[in-house]
């Protein structure tokens, strides 16, 4: 009997919040074609991280086991979950579009000689004879498209963070079963090292109450101090979009998105920022987002509660100068 | 060394967003193309490595007329020459069946095979993020995606590859490998004057998906296992409440919200 294979993501011995995402969007797909879902996860059948599975029950639960898996490599992920797809047959595979999925699971389609839909943010059910249509952003955010999987053979998924509410928790009966794939030391050809933090992190934007965000809009580096007094006449933490740390305008701690920090203060005021799905997943948890941009267009509107259109370097000043004046 | 760099060309990030008749694409009338930005920062890396190495940059993309004029670019900046898979329906094939042209096209390229593939992590516009490590797959080659620096060692690479979070992580690759490139870690070079002359003598060799299929029958691309189906305009998530007037105005209007609604100051 097909079904539909879910595999969650160990991320420093927890599996990560996306994971639950996952399986949330894999029941929802699941329920509208009358599917079992199983979960996989890489890790020894004694792992107490299986005692954390919650959620909708699933059928079965695959540990899959082997210690050439004990540090993610795209070659040996691959060639086992390959050997576990092959194994249960199902006729779906959703995975959560984190990076390291990103590194492995095109890889894996192709074994299948299929393609992953990435980064899915929703999912129509069936409806008569039309198979589920899947819900993917272009042009970074500013188009949505619908895709179809209409040929035979395993379809693959990975699904963005934040786009599935994960369901709560619930008891039930699952079957734990260890899967030991036959690994081979001389598959795995590149050779990883052991993770790193650049530097000490000295800022904690995840317990700011306000954020005063900052994109490509502020031009140049020595526009940095409007939006600093902004951020302090508002005592708020100053954060940024990726181009503003790259440029080394503020250091990377600062940074939003979906390689920098997640946050969700009680307001986000995004400055300047178009809001490309990197840093939509980084910040759209926020209770309000203001958002400034002189693009009417620009995605950021999608999320915001309040915007402003116009030009960032007169309204920013006008800004904290109203702030300051209900403070004083 | 000799390093091909795949790379796309995109529409233009502030290129305006209108649904074609079909409803399968924007409308390209009036768009203007670029560089997309991560293959930008593919080509920047190999560029780096040929001067620091010696050997050849090879650019391949694959695309209609129009994407000659990226190509130019990328010579004019200092790859060697180029190559380009013309097609003027890409948008019938799916992720593999792109990367199988190009894959097809680095087996039949003369010479010497690669050392180095290298190509951005995503395209800005489709965004699947899938093509080089696809490519990696066709080739039997190993591969590395995210990829921030580049090192050349006694036998392969040694690479610094971005984690979510604000983490890292070095990785070790036998040569000839895959690596997609993250943006943003170096900055990227102008053509100089000397560069745009230079890039009009340069060899680009064209060659049709009809050409590949011919010296490699399994270049033929499969019927798209994966279609898009339509487009359409994102439906907001949120009600926005567009505060409008003069910028006192409406900072003033939205220091009350802030105040009043919010209750955050």
């Amino acid at each position: 009997m097909s079904s539909v294979l879910v595999f969650l993501e160990n991320k420093n011995r927890e599996i990560s919040r996306i994971s639950w995402e996952a399986m949330a969007a894999a029941h929802t797909l699941a329920e509208g074609l009358g599917l079992p879902v199983d979960l996989a996860l890489a890790a020894s059948p004694g792992n107490p991280i299986f005692e954390k599975i919650h959620g909708k029950a699933p059928r079965t639960v695959y540990a899959i086991d082997d210690k050439l898996l004990h540090d993610y490599t795209a070659d040996g992920f691959t060639e086992a979950y390959r050997q576990l797809i092959e194994h249960v047959k199902p006729a779906y595979v959703v995975l959560p579009h984190t990076y390291q999925v990103r590194d492995f699971a095109p890889r894996l389609a192709t074994r299948f000689k299929q393609v992953l839909i990435s980064d899915v943010t929703g999912i129509e059910a069936p409806s008569g004879t039309t198979t589920p249509a899947f819900i993917r952003q272009l042009l970074q955010g500013k188009l949505n498209a619908t895709y179809r999987h209409p040929g035979t053979g395993v379809c693959f998924l990975s699904v963005q963070a934040g786009a599935f509410r994960a369901d709560p928790a619930h008891g039930g009966a699952t079957t734990l079963e260890p899967f030991h794939p036959k690994l081979d030391a001389g598959q795995i050809r590149v050779k990883p090292g052991e993770p790193f933090r650049a530097s000490a992190q000295t800022v904690d934007l995840g317990s700011a109450a306000i954020l005063v965000s900052v994109g490509r809009g502020i031009k140049e580096e020595a526009n940095l101090p409007i939006v600093q007094e902004l951020a302090t006449a508002l005592g708020a933490e100053l954060a940024a979009s990726r181009p503003i740390c790259d440029n080394g305008w503020l250091p990377m701690e600062r940074q939003v998105g979906s390689s920098g920090q997640t946050v969700a203060p009680k307001v986000y005021l995004a400055i300047g920022i178009s809001g490309a799905i990197q840093h939509l997943v980084g910040m759209k948890g926020s209770q309000c987002i203001v958002a400034i941009n002189k693009d009417e267009n620009a995605p950021i509107f999608e999320v915001a509660d309040y915007g402003i259109v116009g030009d960032l370097f007169e309204i920013v000043p006008a800004l904290t100068a109203a702030v300051r004046k209900v403070k004083a | 060394m000799k390093i091909i760099v795949a790379i796309k060309q995109v529409p233009e990030r502030d290129a305006r967003i209108r649904i074609d008749a079909e409803a399968k694409w924007i409308d390209l009338r009036d768009v203007e193309f670029m560089m997309n930005e991560s293959d930008a920062y593919a080509l920047e890396e190999a560029l780096q490595l040929k001067e620091a190495h010696g050997g050849e940059v090879v650019v391949l993309s694959a695309g209609p007329e129009r994407v000659g004029k990226t190509i130019r670019e990328a010579l004019a900046k200092g790859a060697d020459r180029a190559i380009h898979i013309e097609s003027d329906d890409l948008a019938g094939y799916d992720a593999l069946g792109v990367a199988s042209l190009l894959a097809a096209a680095i087996r039949e390229d003369d010479g010497e095979d690669p050392d180095l593939i290298l190509t951005g992590l995503q395209s800005d516009d489709l965004g699947l993020g899938q093509t080089g490590v696809i490519l990696a797959e066709l080739l039997n080659l190993p591969h590395a995606s995210l990829i921030l620096k580049i090192e050349k060692t006694g036998s392969g690479i040694k690479v610094l590859r971005e984690l979510e979070d604000g983490w890292f992580q070095h990785l070790e690759l036998p040569a000839p490998a895959v690596l997609t490139i993250q943006s943003g870690n170096s900055k990227l070079r102008y053509a100089t004057l000397m560069g745009i002359k230079r890039a009009k003598t340069k060899e680009v060799r064209r060659v049709t998906v009809a050409d590949l299929i011919t010296v490699d029958p399994g270049a033929k691309p499969a019927d798209p296992v994966v279609q898009l189906d339509r487009v359409s305009l994102p439906s907001k998530q949120r009600t926005t409440q567009i505060l409008s007037g003069s910028p006192a105005e409406a900072a003033a209007a939205l220091v009350e919200k802030l105040q009043f609604e919010v209750r955050a100051l």
